[in-house]
């Protein structure tokens, strides 16, 4: 008697988009088994995990604040995808779009100019738009691999930031430490709350979650991407451009991740730093595929992320858990769903060996 | 200023003061939270701000409940997590790597009535300390014994960043190696991260590779020292004692203590006398100091180490007088004068014999 994996005549679309709550819900009986293994009450380090930070109006608004970043960048890296275009280097368009933004806040930030802030919100996009051009230019004349051209001009990207932070931008009253002086009033993201760090660069992420719908699902430039992606030979028979399709995807993605640098950089940092993200370019891949590349799973994806940052702190603050455990189950998070998306798209058989039945 | 106002406000208010924080503590311990830049592990720049808690925890006991937060990234999630202590009910939070300066500084400002300390920044408030420790003191120390045991003269260092607190280290190798080898040089890589063992150890395997034969780090992991104990080069650790990582090559660490300060702010801080303030400990202060040498050191070594040590901990050697040049050979310091504080603490030029560039 041996077990075989074989394909599914038809996945369950269901089961599409249960897998990720099944796999939540496998790591929160991991996590609490660990919990427990601890010598803590496991209901209670899982209610200090997931529920804890959603308890409380400040809980909230940082949940918003930390999603904005991995939502824009996943959004951007799904439209890709679903384009058969794999953009890695949404870290770096990220980081882009904080040095063109904060650029225009240095260049221009005074007291009372309204057009800074628009201004630097169209460049940080502009700036990652360029970034990621620079990836489909090379796959569409030189046929290089955006997976490897992408994530290369990361790097380049984080040591140019770290070059104009030490070097031309370093703030003159700094003790020339690494950094840019603080942004002025005027190039600051205006708070959505009182109190909170919450800005309008949430509204201006939510915003994106329909429009990247309206273009993947009800706009024809959507159905040549997916198309492109799916089929490229009925692509290429139907007269799809697949090279405008990477452009398209690469340079839209790119402005989404710089946008979202921009938006940090204007909004809970409030200058330009060595380091802009703690890696959101990087952990947004993850999200646009745990959101199965839909906007509206990717919506959701981003604030379950957002979430296991914000409870793995909290777990620490109240608990005293090392940060490890939280290591643990975000690992556990995405063993479970990739081991359910096992069993979508095929079924465990059981083969009866002949000679022995 | 902050002195003046300590020593007003302590001799009034510390016996009532006092009175009332015990009485607190009876009921509800003393809630102070520190936010850390890399996982504790078991040697390094946050594992000695984490044996400075448990110093707290060891001294204070049940009047103090201490928390802590690891792996915090410097930038916008460093406010959160600082504000998250604010809000469970900390009064006095230990912030410790630069890059938590102004969130630091944004927290202090929306919680006036709790207490902040920020490590080796230079923004402070009524409600918001900053300590640091005069770590090229012992860092001199060392340059003495790799001129001394470097047979190339040429000294490996990886570093994280080129801020002023990275250089000041660097240039003090340089000074104390030339002191006793006049030819001696440095060779530097920076990393641009305070903890990535893998780069570190790239680094510091491209530094024998050039010839160096005694290598340092200003990084918090302890990569450095096992390249140099596979190599054979000699070594010197930072943050904690690596001996145990180097046994053969490891001659001493630029250790850091922060257990007496930390005790002495939360026992002042139940105690309602703590005022904010500026704290630069050197070797006389213990704050840093020179970790346990290797057993295969030569004793005339020891001796002449154990001499310097006791000229800097009374003042008679201090580290950045003149005559000091920089990379060009320009005099940045004249002989018989010695480098302000304010000088040392924005130093953003590598002296003479430094290769590399800022």
């Amino acid at each position: 008697m041996r077990l075989r994996l074989e394909a599914r005549p038809a996945p369950s679309r269901a089961m599409l988009w249960l897998s990720p709550l099944l796999a939540a819900l496998l790591a929160a009986v991991g996590g609490g088994v660990v919990f427990a293994l601890l010598g803590h009450d496991p209901l209670v380090a899982l209610g200090t995990l997931f529920l804890a930070p959603l308890s409380t109006l400040d809980g909230l608004t940082e949940l918003g604040l930390k999603a904005t970043p991995l939502l824009l960048c996943a959004i951007g890296i799904a439209v890709g995808v679903r384009a058969n275009v794999w953009n890695i280097g949404a870290e770096g368009q990220l980081t882009m779009g904080a040095i063109a933004g904060g650029g225009i806040a240095l260049a221009f930030g005074g007291e009372g100019r309204w057009w800074v802030l628009p201004l630097m919100l169209l460049a940080g996009a502009a700036g990652g738009a360029a970034w990621a051009a620079m990836p489909a230019l090379l796959k569409t004349r030189f046929n290089a691999h955006e997976i490897l051209t992408t994530l290369m001009l990361s790097y380049v990207a984080i040591q140019l930031l770290g070059w104009l932070v030490h070097g031309p931008w370093i703030d003159p009253e700094g003790f020339n430490f690494p950094q840019t002086r603080m942004f002025d009033d005027d190039a600051l993201l205006p708070v959505l709350v009182e109190g909170s760090r919450l800005n309008a660069g949430f509204l201006l992420a939510l915003l994106a979650v329909p429009l990247a719908w309206l273009l993947l699902s009800r706009t024809v430039t959507g159905f040549r991407l997916r198309t492109v992606g799916q089929a490229p030979e009925a692509a290429r028979y139907a007269g799809f451009s697949a090279t405008g399709a990477v452009w398209f995807s690469l340079v839209l993605s790119g402005a989404l991740a710089g946008l979202a640098g921009v938006l940090e950089a204007a909004g809970p940092v409030g200058q330009l730093q060595p380091v802009m993200s703690p890696g959101y370019g990087f952990a947004a891949i993850i999200v646009a595929f745990m959101g199965r590349l839909h906007p509206f799973g990717i919506l959701g994806a981003s604030f379950l992320m957002a979430l296991l940052y914000l409870g793995g702190e909290q777990l620490q603050v109240s608990l005293q858990l090392p940060i490890a455990v939280i290591g643990t189950i975000q690992g556990m998070l995405l063993f479970f769903l990739l081991g359910a998306d096992v069993f979508i798209d095929q079924r465990l058989v059981v083969v009866r060996d002949a000679r022995h039945a | 200023m902050s002195i003046l106002r300590r020593s007003l406000l302590a001799a009034p208010l510390a016996l009532p003061a006092f009175a009332i924080g015990r009485r607190a503590a009876a009921a509800d311990p003393f809630k102070v939270g520190f936010v850390y830049v890399s996982p504790i592990g078991d040697a390094g720049w946050t594992f000695q701000h984490e044996m400075g808690r448990r110093a707290v925890d060891a001294a204070l006991g049940a009047a103090v409940k201490t928390s802590y937060v690891e792996n915090v990234p410097e930038g916008a999630d460093s406010e959160r997590v600082i504000r998250r202590l604010a809000q469970d009910g900390n009064q006095l939070i230990f912030t410790t790597s630069f890059g938590y300066m102004n969130p630091t500084e944004k927290v202090a400002k929306a919680f006036p009535k709790l207490k902040f300390e920020h490590a080796t920044g230079y923004k402070r408030g009524p409600n918001l300390a900053t300590y640091s420790g005069r770590y090229y003191e012992p860092r001199y120390l060392t340059g003495i014994i790799a001129g001394r045991l470097s047979k190339s003269g040429i000294i490996g260092y990886v570093a994280a960043f080129p801020i002023p607190e990275v250089i000041q280290g660097i240039n003090a190798v340089l000074l104390g190696a030339r002191s006793v080898n006049p030819k001696a040089t440095i060779k530097v890589i920076f990393t641009s991260s305070w903890f990535d063992p893998g780069k570190e150890r790239a680094a510091a395997d491209t530094l024998v590779a050039q010839g160096a034969d005694y290598l340092t780090q200003h990084t918090d992991s302890t990569a450095v020292v096992q390249a140099a104990e596979e190599k054979g080069v000699w070594c010197s650790g930072y943050d904690s004692d690596m001996l145990k990582y180097g046994p053969k090559t490891h001659t001493t660490a630029v250790e850091m203590h922060w257990d007496n300060y930390y005790v002495d702010r939360v026992k002042q801080a139940i105690a309602g006398t703590w005022a904010s303030g500026d704290v630069w400990g050197g070797m006389a202060s213990g704050m840093v100091k020179l970790s346990r040498f290797n057993p295969s050191l030569p004793a005339p070594l020891l001796a002449e180490v154990a001499a310097k040590t006791e000229e800097i901990r009374s003042g008679k050697l201090v580290v950045f007088s003149g005559p000091l040049k920089d990379q060009a050979g320009v005099v940045k310091v004249p002989a018989g004068k010695a480098m302000m504080d304010a000088e040392i603490l924005s130093m953003n030029w590598f002296v003479e014999g430094v290769q590399g560039k800022v």
